[in-house]
């Protein structure tokens, strides 16, 4: 491949790319993401290779494995195109079929494709599945476009033309105003205006520049930068180099989660095909414009997210965050103009360029332009990660994408933007979603991660898993952080283990305003927010805990008891077999009673014991009915029930 | 000859050097702010936070770390106020539930009205203030020791080759350690994991 | 562990200082762990002091000083794994193979970790296990997929 030197080189190679694809021939995308490989997706790619050789087809039809569309619900997701079938849950069994009656007899596989759980009626084509309706997926829709370690297919939708625009067509300035005027704001949680950072740094003093690219994702619960990076990866690059060129940066670094093993090899891969292609490196395009781009892994530490911290790892440090009374656009990466930005928000740059601001700003309110991919999941029925609007309101993300809770439960709060963010009640549902809305509302945007919850969750547990999740990731240098979250940490074991006390919350309170006011870093700052979201909006739970030693959602161990029902047990000595503690006494036709003594409150009884008798309750913060006198166990089975 | 920078400290008016940070600037005239991590040899560190000050801007204020914080033109700054006072009590309260006896804690607790049992009595009675590592990074320049883990996990580790060489002729950090915590983990990595002699 | 392979492992880097996690990580991969004698070679090659390598080594949670078992067990804690029940899964793990988070059993058989997120949040709970990831595991399931490996 001899290296492209200038836009009508990248222009014709596009050409000659595509008169060799014909638009008709069959292509079948099988999503190869993480996530549905664990479902077992590359088995069924390795199938449609198989059966598709063994119909001796293989010239007429091609197979991909592609980036992640977001359905995670029901993966592993297939789309036959050009007519953008959409099977979900395929297994290599169903492959044969797929074949030959889709891709042969041009019919449809009834079972395989969406059907919805009220009504039944289908959706064949991937846009028509109420999933996908509501969705605007900009960036995620080339994920199923493309095989993620193809640039030819990249080039193929149009690739790298919003980098040769800004190249050629466009100054370094005129860049940074588009992205100014696109009011582009940052995807990784800050929020901040990209424009306003990058034009910092193209005024700040000095020679040597970064563009660096936050790939390290560590909010638990969000992956919307695992599918971008694994799927499109050259989306990626195109937005870096871009960047590069508008603020007068050589040099780029991918710095990515070594939890993210296939996206690190997608990147490198993308990197290595670039620079053969002469879109990195010296040169490129011929404009005369040098850029090369290193990739480095995380190591496994959540606060390397945060752009002092990251900066201070690409250093070879341990990750400590720095002070940022000077920013680091202006004093970053080895204290030289840095402009540090989330995956998305580079991803959203070539196509900005391309279709210009004032298209990205139809989208969107006032405060928060565009779209934002977030990934939903928890007591949800389809999880997944959803690209929409900004502005939709929390509930249609719930209901109509997500098809609202699963197993009949009541919804109780989502949580928004990791352990920086907070939870959300039903009552604020109707809430637009946008920086600004859910920052006022206790939470925050974060980089996207929405966790939904249901009435069998605990808030005053998710409080601790959150505070505990903190002091663990906290980098230990300053002290109303390591401090402040190591009494909290105490606390609410204390709180859910039943041996909370009276100022107890106001302790938290305080110890949270520590925190907040004098961190030195946004980890420490923001760490109170869950917290704080769950004594504003769940206090009662917190006072039960403390005050009834209740848990309300029947959820903390040490806090809930557990009981046969003897109304309803059947004496069917599954529960004797499994208690781990041997406290059940009973036998054949003998109703089973818990030695309230000897149970550690596993809840092993509970999942064992067969849903048609559903014999086993939770009790908390009063004691279990006494257990009944021993004649009265026996059960009589000749008796009718 | 550097710029000079004007700036207002406790209603006091101060001529700094361009580059200072605010609580050198507090120091060359006597003003006292009271800090754990500082020390004039070493690199400022921005660990204890004890050097908060507040920042007048008209009516807006603005807290910061001192210790850290350059010195900027017209900049005002008070080293006490409500809020700084209350920060300054609460990072107290939590070093004292390490080292309730440490000479300079009780000192500070004192002026700031803090209750060293305010909570549970912690094992650990080091602060981490991180003198002693930096001093042997910065200055001694052995790297007898240093930081591990981090979190509420983090705590000082002597390296036990280097320690068996170097510290015994040196003890630099010795005096540097506000709890006492550097000379009780020397001993324990002495008896402990030293190198027996001939090694 | 030859001191060749250590250090043809770090000439794959450049010896800047920089470098230093990428070295180390790609040491933890070929071992299984981070032996002393390797960072020792580190510390020489890329001159860095052994201090600043040792934090490094147990700030990230991807480094361990101990040699590992055969097979790594990482339960992910992410919050949407926790609220669908990662913690039960986490104590039926740990009494199956007898060790807590962070432990060996005695014949290096199996590592158990926790993780804080592997990114396959719609899948939770997950388990991975030598990377290959096991989505949607039940209590039940625990003990047939732990049963899988030897």
């Amino acid at each position: 491949m001899t290296q492209l030197k200038s836009p009508e080189e990248l222009d014709n190679y596009r050409q000659t790319l595509s008169s060799g694809r014909d638009a008709n021939t069959p292509c079948i995308a099988i999503c190869a993401g993480t996530g549905c490989l664990a479902y077992g997706a590359a088995e069924v790619i390795g199938a449609f290779k198989a059966e598709i050789e063994k119909q001796g087809l293989t010239a007429k039809v091609d197979t991909k494995g592609t980036g992640c569309p977001g359905y995670c619900e029901k993966g592993p997701v297939v789309v036959i195109y050009p007519e953008e079938i959409c099977y979900l849950g395929v297994m290599p069994e169903d492959v044969p079929e797929i074949i030959t009656q889709t891709i042969v007899g041009k019919k449809v596989v009834d079972r395989l494709v969406y059907s919805d759980p009220d009504s039944g009626e289908k959706a064949i084509h991937q846009a028509d599945i109420p999933y996908y309706k509501q969705q605007k997926r900009f960036l995620l829709s080339s994920n199923t476009l493309i095989d993620s370690r193809s640039i030819d297919d990249y080039l193929l939708i149009n690739g790298y033309s919003a980098l040769s625009k800004a190249l050629f067509q466009m100054t370094a300035e005129e860049v940074v105003e588009e992205v100014k005027k696109s009011k582009l704001r940052g995807r990784g949680g800050g929020g901040f205006p990209a424009g306003r950072k990058w034009e910092g740094s193209r005024d700040a003093p000095g020679e040597v520049k970064y563009v660096l690219v936050n790939a390290d994702e560590g909010d638990p619960g969000a992956f919307m930068d695992r599918a971008l990076l694994e799927g499109n990866p050259h989306s990626i690059l195109e937005g870096l180099i871009i960047g590069g060129y508008a603020i007068g940066a050589h040099e780029g670094y991918v710095y990515v989660r070594q939890e993210y093993p296939l996206a690190v090899e997608n990147i490198n891969l993308a990197i290595e095909q670039a620079e053969e292609y002469g879109l990195l490196g010296k040169d490129i395009l011929g404009s005369g414009f040098d850029f090369t781009v290193k990739v480095h892994q995380g190591a496994g530490a959540f606060v390397c997210g945060e752009s002092t911290a990251l900066m201070t790892a690409l250093e070879g440090r341990a990750g400590e965050p720095r002070p940022k009374y000077v920013r680091s656009n202006v004093k970053g990466l080895w204290n030289r103009p840095s402009v540090l930005n989330n995956v998305e928000t580079w991803a959203n740059v070539p196509l900005i360029i391309n279709r210009g601001a004032d298209w990205f700003t139809q989208y969107g309110t006032e405060g928060s332009k565009g779209t934002k991919i977030f990934s939903l999941v928890g007591k949800i029925t389809n999880t997944g990660l959803v690209e929409v609007p900004m502005g939709i309101t929390l509930r249609d993300i719930i209901y109509k994408i997500g098809g609202g809770i699963p197993g009949g439960k009541k919804f109780k709060a989502i949580q928004t933007g990791g352990p920086s963010g907070g939870c959300i009640p039903e009552t604020l549902l109707d809430l637009e979603v946008g920086f600004d809305e859910l920052t006022e509302a206790g939470s925050m945007m974060g980089s996207g991660g929405m966790i939904v919850m249901d009435e069998d969750t605990c808030m005053v547990d998710m409080a601790r898993y959150f505070i505990h999740f903190l002091s663990d990731e906290s980098c230990g240098k300053c002290v109303p952080c390591r401090e402040g979250l190591r009494q909290m940490d105490r606390i609410l074991k204390k709180i859910t283990e039943g041996r909370g006390e009276e100022g107890d919350t106001k302790t938290l309170e305080e110890l949270s305003e520590l925190a907040i006011d004098a961190s030195l870093c946004a980890l420490g700052k923001s760490a109170p927010n869950p917290l704080l979201s769950t004594l504003r909006y769940f206090k009662d739970e917190y006072e039960a805990h403390i005050k009834e030693k209740r848990c309300p959602a029947l959820s903390c161990k040490e806090l809930i008891s557990y009981y046969i029902d003897p109304e309803k047990c059947r004496a069917c000595r599954a529960c004797m077999r499994k208690c781990p503690v041997d406290g059940i006494s009973g036998g054949k036709n003998r109703i089973h009673v818990i030695d309230q003594e000897k149970c550690t409150s596993c809840g092993t009884c509970l999942d064992v014991c067969p849903p048609k008798f559903d014999a086993v309750v939770k009790y908390s913060g009063e004691p279990v009915p006494p257990p009944i006198p021993e004649e009265k166990r026996t059960i009589d089975r000749k008796k009718k029930k | 000859m550097s710029k000079k920078i004007h700036l207002q400290i406790d209603g006091r008016d101060i001529e700094a050097e361009e580059g200072m940070t605010v609580l050198e600037a507090a120091h060359s005239v006597g003003i006292n702010i009271p800090t754990l991590c500082f020390h004039h040899e070493l690199e400022p560190w921005g660990g204890c936070r004890l050097c908060m000050v507040e920042l007048e801007f008209g009516d807006w204020t603005r807290r910061v770390v001192s210790c850290v914080y350059l010195v900027e033109e017209g900049l005002v700054v008070k080293t006490r106020s409500l809020k700084v006072d209350k920060t300054r009590k609460g990072i107290l309260e939590l070093l004292l539930a390490h080292a309730p006896d440490s000479p300079q804690l009780t000192a500070l607790a004192e002026e700031y009205g803090a209750d060293r049992n305010r909570f549970e009595q912690d094992a650990s009675f080091c602060i981490h203030c991180g003198l002693c590592v930096r001093y042997c990074a910065e200055v001694a320049e052995k790297h007898a020791l240093g930081f591990i883990d981090r979190g509420i996990r983090k705590e000082i580790s002597f390296i036990p080759e280097i320690a068996a060489k170097e510290c015994n002729d040196c003890k630099g950090c010795f005096p540097l350690c506000p709890t006492s915590y550097l000379q009780a983990a020397f001993v324990l990595v002495e008896s402990l994991a030293f190198p027996s002699n001939g090694k | 562990m030859e001191a060749e392979r250590i250090d043809q492992i770090i000439d794959e880097y450049q010896r800047t200082p920089d470098l230093l996690i990428q070295v180390l990580l790609a040491i933890q991969s070929e071992y299984n762990w981070l032996p002393k004698a390797a960072l020792q070679r580190v510390g020489e090659k890329l001159q860095v002091p052994l201090s600043r390598i040792l934090h490094i080594a147990t700030f990230y949670n991807a480094f361990s000083l101990v040699p590992k078992g055969r097979h790594k067990v990482h339960v992910c804690m992410g919050t949407a794994c926790h609220v669908r029940g990662a913690p039960r899964i986490l104590d039926t793990v740990q009494d199956l193979t007898g060790i807590g988070a962070g432990e060996t059993d005695l014949e290096f058989k199996f590592s158990l970790e926790t993780v804080n997120c592997i990114g396959c949040c719609a899948l939770g709970p997950v388990i991975d296990i030598d990377g290959k990831i096991h989505g949607n595991v039940s209590i039940r399931d625990t003990a047939d997929i732990l049963e899988q490996y030897d």
